[in-house]
């Protein structure tokens, strides 16, 4: 060890600093310790069976590194999810901490100025030292919870790389690639049905991903995208995967979203496509999520396999709340049944309300267009 | 760590057979914290309608009845507490009664060494 640490002496300096500097000591400590035995000749030649027995101590011990690397990792994003955090703090520090994205790509992707970031980061770094966020993995009484919290994280980023709220671009791919390879390690540290179902809801949303957006940048919408395109390699593996979660036990939120998102994925056209079902696990997913956004969904599956009249009582059933007056896919989706009805006027008005409401250019433009076919 | 626990809940969502309950289960839990070592003091507070408030403006005390603030939750006790990390203290505050009629505000406490006569 004490060679080790010579070692690291005379060559760290201020700018290569290991990011894991004891266990860089500890195999470094132990590679001067084989050299030392290998160096001597005359311990060789008596023991010929020594190497052989250090070189299986190296082995062993490169293992126990590696899985306290891991631990490390996994520590990390528990300290970094901790739901004592500001949950905009939590996702900056683990893109930051977990994945080590600069400040400013994370500042560029959530739309923030480097600066301001860079004052979340602090803040978080913060709340850890001062409130005595510990860098521990969860007893297991507290795993489930904090394991929510840390796919709550996961998920977000996602979301954030996959349709953003606002600017030129409407998917930003490397965020939500960040986020099913911090669900991947997740699920490989400390296997769970809801981190594996969130897995598999990613890959298959991300499946799509190609195929949401035609030549122009514009959105296109699941009904019209041209399925050929959707990657049928993390379908596959998607697939796989929520089978999986679904037989772990009762299905949580995750596993409901990825088991709709599942009969999407197998369906080869969207008139083929089991609506029925889809509507059914989305009243499951309202009983234990009553919100709005669910019940939204829900509508437009029920609508699908009953009809828009039907979808159409459903969406009366959320028109006060302020959330949905708010929400641009609310008024389309209305504007969408009541054009199916030929109810044109009240199309027009909701496709208008929705055309206000949107801050995404692609949506914006997919809206301008529908209003383009109504009127003419 | 030192934290300090406070008890935030609405005095009157609370009914007299409630409070001697939650005495009664806050005192239990009191003595086993004692036992482990990790409760350095704990104390319900009176209601809020005893509060007084002093307040010194240009050279001029105002003293007032009632509690700082018109908050929807009133302060009704505290525990201080040291242990390991938050998520020991967030564990102890799961248990106090309290928990399911108000909220627990977990405070880490600032250590300074030469307060308290350098204890």
């Amino acid at each position: 060890m004490h060679e080790a640490f010579v070692e690291a002496a005379r060559t760290w300096s201020d700018e290569s600093i290991p990011s894991r500097p004891t266990a860089w000591l500890i195999s470094t400590a132990r590679f001067k310790a084989i050299d030392a035995f290998r160096r001597d000749a005359r311990l060789r030649a008596l023991h010929p069976t020594i190497l052989q027995h250090i070189e299986q101590l190296e082995d062993y011990n490169a293992e126990l590194t590696e899985r306290s690397i891991e631990d490390d990792q996994l520590r990390l994003i528990f300290c970094c999810c901790h739901p004592a955090i500001d949950p905009q703090i939590q996702v900056a520090l683990t893109l930051r901490e977990v994945c080590g994205l600069s400040t400013d790509d994370i500042a560029h992707a959530f739309l923030v100025s480097p600066a301001t970031m860079a004052q979340r980061l602090v803040r978080g770094k913060r709340k850890i030292r001062q409130a005595g966020i510990p860098f521990l993995i969860p007893e297991p009484a507290q795993l489930p919870e904090r394991v929510e919290a840390v796919l709550a994280v996961i998920y977000l980023v996602f979301n954030e790389g996959y349709a953003a709220a606002s600017g030129e671009n409407l998917q930003r791919r490397g965020l939500s690639q960040e986020a099913i390879r911090l669900c991947r390690l997740l699920q490989a540290l400390c296997p769970s049905a809801e981190s594996e179902a969130l897995l598999a809801l990613m890959l298959l949303m991300e499946s799509r991903r190609d195929a949401r957006i035609d030549a122009q940048g514009d959105l296109v919408l699941l009904g019209f995208q041209n399925r050929a395109r959707w990657d049928h390699e993390l379908i596959q593996e998607g697939l796989t995967l929520t089978e999986q979660a679904l037989k772990r036990g009762p299905a949580g939120p995750y596993a409901i979203q990825a088991a709709i998102a599942a009969l999407h994925a197998e369906a080869p056209s969207s008139d083929e496509t089991d609506w029925r079902q889809i509507a059914a696990l989305y009243q499951v997913l309202v009983a234990q999520n009553p919100s709005p956004v669910v019940v939204l969904n829900q509508a437009v599956a029920v609508a699908m396999s009953v009809g828009a009249d039907a979808g159409l009582t459903l969406l009366d059933t959320i028109s006060d709340e302020p959330s949905m007056k708010r929400y641009h896919l609310y008024h389309a989706t209305r504007g969408e049944l009541l054009r199916r009805k030929g109810e044109l006027d009240g199309a027009l008005v909701a496709f208008e309300t929705a055309c206000k409401m949107t801050q995404n250019d692609a949506e914006t433009r997919f809206l301008e267009r529908k209003l383009q076919e109504l009127t003419t | 760590m030192k934290y300090m626990l406070l008890i935030y809940s609405q005095e009157a969502n609370w009914t007299e057979q409630e409070r001697i309950e939650c005495m009664t289960e806050s005192a239990a839990l009191c003595a086993r914290w004692e036992e482990e070592g990790v409760l350095i003091a704990a104390d319900p507070l009176e209601p809020v309608e005893t509060a007084t408030c002093v307040n010194k403006k240009e050279g001029r005390t105002l003293i007032t009845d009632g509690p700082f603030a018109e908050t929807h939750e009133q302060l009704g006790g505290y525990y201080i507490v040291d242990v390991a990390d938050l998520d020991v203290a967030i564990a102890m505050a799961k248990q106090l009664p309290p928990v399911s009629k108000g909220t627990v505000e977990i405070r880490p406490i600032t250590e300074i060494p030469q307060l308290n006569g350098g204890q």
